[in-house]
């Protein structure tokens, strides 16, 4: 049974937060996040969920306790967004050096400054390196479902490392829309019991978490056993997307593809900005240009071999990036990536760089209608190419 | 409780390490040089000291050993050199000495104290 329900993004996560029912929630508000903590605390002060709910002072407390609960062996989740995200950052790093298998929607918001609530991918862009994975959603349906398959990917043997769920900030966290949930048991037998693969609460097993190795030489070993993980969570992904699929009916992979086969030009975009370059790809195609559209679901670990496979019969794709990394160079992270995964391709697209949609500026379907004709009549770019970017010559 | 086997822990591959760096055994501590950046060592007059146990109270670590309720010595595997020792001795029978001067003395096979 399936029930459906016209709720925003944040009342999605609440509802799959409610469902996995972790040991421990330590979360602070802020926004476009608050709703989730809002309606989850909710949840708690109304018994409808067990979790033990910490309310911290700030976004440093609540990774550090979401940390101190998880090395304890709890199934422990925090949630945040933006600036809360980059007060967490050196703790980001201690979760996943940690292996702790923590789950973490954020909803992606600018940083500042200037200051601004609205969606863009900075945030967790600036944590791509902190060895957390991270799954976008394009929609509401997807933060809920990429929030339970989460736990399973994280909680992995193989894994073991923690995980974001990305939903952009306003244009999915606020928006009401058509959401499917599952009933409560089989999403709890999917989700299925935590098994810490340590804890600092077993007197039988005594251990010692956070040790310092500063002088005696083994913390590259353990980075590089980390890097392993992350390649372990490219198949774990994909297996735990499928075996969604068989119990309600929603297939995951890494990327989802729409009229990519016969493509001559494609655009490559994660979030929500899927969803308006899906209504570009059709209207590109009623105007007779081929165009497609890979929506990529997993940006860490980042699909390397799959991307290549599905990307290089096309002669040109566009990556749609919805933020920038101020490297003077040529093109936004997302571009860097595929750029980097083709290098030593045999067969390669031209791959060229947009960035749109900053601090929530809106991205309309037309805008890559007019990228689509541009690149189908042949004029290639070189470097960044802004889309709604008030510009001098528009 | 076995003793965590850590033989050629210098030589082991990434693969080897417990996962996320995590001791498993409890108790270790006693095990670990901690005292290596020691820049000045105490030594202590035997014939001065009353045995009153003040140093031992006021170590902020376990560096001074007592046996039968005697202080016999220093741990100078974990003896930082902080001085609170001599510092507090009422009978002024502990003396901070320069920790490379020490060693060096060690090291020609002279009179070691400590």
């Amino acid at each position: 049974m399936v029930r459906t329900a016209a709720v925003v993004g944040t009342d999605a996560v609440a509802e799959a937060m409610r469902q996995i029912e972790p040991d421990v929630v330590a979360a602070y508000p802020i926004t476009p996040q608050t709703a989730i903590v809002e309606t989850f605390s909710g949840m708690v002060a109304d018994g409808k969920v067990s979790t033990e709910m910490v309310n911290v002072e700030s976004e440093h407390s609540a990774m550090s306790a979401t940390i101190g609960a998880a090395a304890g062996g709890s199934r422990a989740m925090t949630c945040t967004s933006s600036q809360g995200l980059a007060l967490m950052w050196e703790m980001l790093y201690i979760a996943s050096g940690l292996r702790l298998p923590i789950v973490m929607p954020n909803v992606n918001r600018a940083l500042s400054a200037p200051i601004n609530i609205h969606c863009d991918h900075s945030d967790s862009m600036g944590a791509r390196d902190s060895g957390w994975i991270q799954l976008f959603s394009e929609n509401s349906q997807e933060a809920y479902e990429n929030t339970l398959q989460a736990v399973r990917i994280a909680e992995h043997p193989e894994v073991l490392t923690p995980a974001m769920v990305l939903l952009d900030g306003f244009i999915t966290s606020h928006t009401t829309e058509r959401v499917d949930f599952y009933e409560d048991n089989p999403v709890k037998e999917f989700v299925g019991n935590y098994q810490p693969h340590y804890t600092l609460l077993d007197p039988e097993k005594p251990i010692s978490v956070g040790n310092f190795d500063a002088l005696y030489g083994y913390f590259f070993e353990f980075k590089r056993s980390q890097e392993e993980a992350m390649k372990n969570a490219v198949q774990v992904v994909k297996e735990v997307g499928e075996e969604f699929g068989k119990k309600f009916g929603r297939t995951y992979g890494h990327f989802e593809t729409h009229r990519l086969e016969d493509a001559e030009i494609a655009f490559l975009a994660m979030g929500s900005g899927a969803g308006t370059t899906r209504t570009a790809v059709d209207e590109l195609r009623n105007q007779g240009i081929k165009a497609g559209l890979l929506k990529l679901r997993m940006f860490r670990p980042f699909p390397f071999q799959e991307l290549i496979q599905a990307l290089s019969h096309v002669p040109v794709v566009g990556v749609l990036d919805r933020s920038l990394t101020f490297s003077g160079g040529p093109g936004g992270p997302v571009w860097q990536e595929l750029r980097s995964a083709f290098f030593d391709a045999e067969s390669k697209p031209r791959i060229l760089s947009y960035v749109y949609g900053l601090g929530g500026r809106d991205f309309s379907p037309q805008l890559v209608v007019d990228a689509g004709r541009e690149l189908a009549e042949g004029n290639l770019h070189q470097g960044i190419r802004y889309l709604g970017l008030k510009e001098e010559d528009d | 409780m076995s003793q965590w086997n850590i033989e050629n822990i210098n030589k082991w591959s990434w693969r080897k390490h417990p996962l996320a760096a995590i001791i498993p055994e409890a108790g270790n501590a006693a095990n670990y040089r901690t005292g290596g950046w020691r820049t000045r060592r105490p030594i202590r007059d035997e014939d001065n000291c009353n045995q009153c146990l003040i140093c031992f109270i006021f170590c902020p670590d376990t560096a001074v050993k007592v046996k039968e309720e005697k202080v016999v010595g220093f741990e100078l595997k974990h003896c930082k050199g902080c001085g609170i020792c001599a510092h507090e001795c009422p009978k002024d029978a502990i003396e901070m000495v320069d920790e490379a001067e020490a060693e060096s003395q060690e090291k020609e096979g002279g009179n070691a104290r400590g």
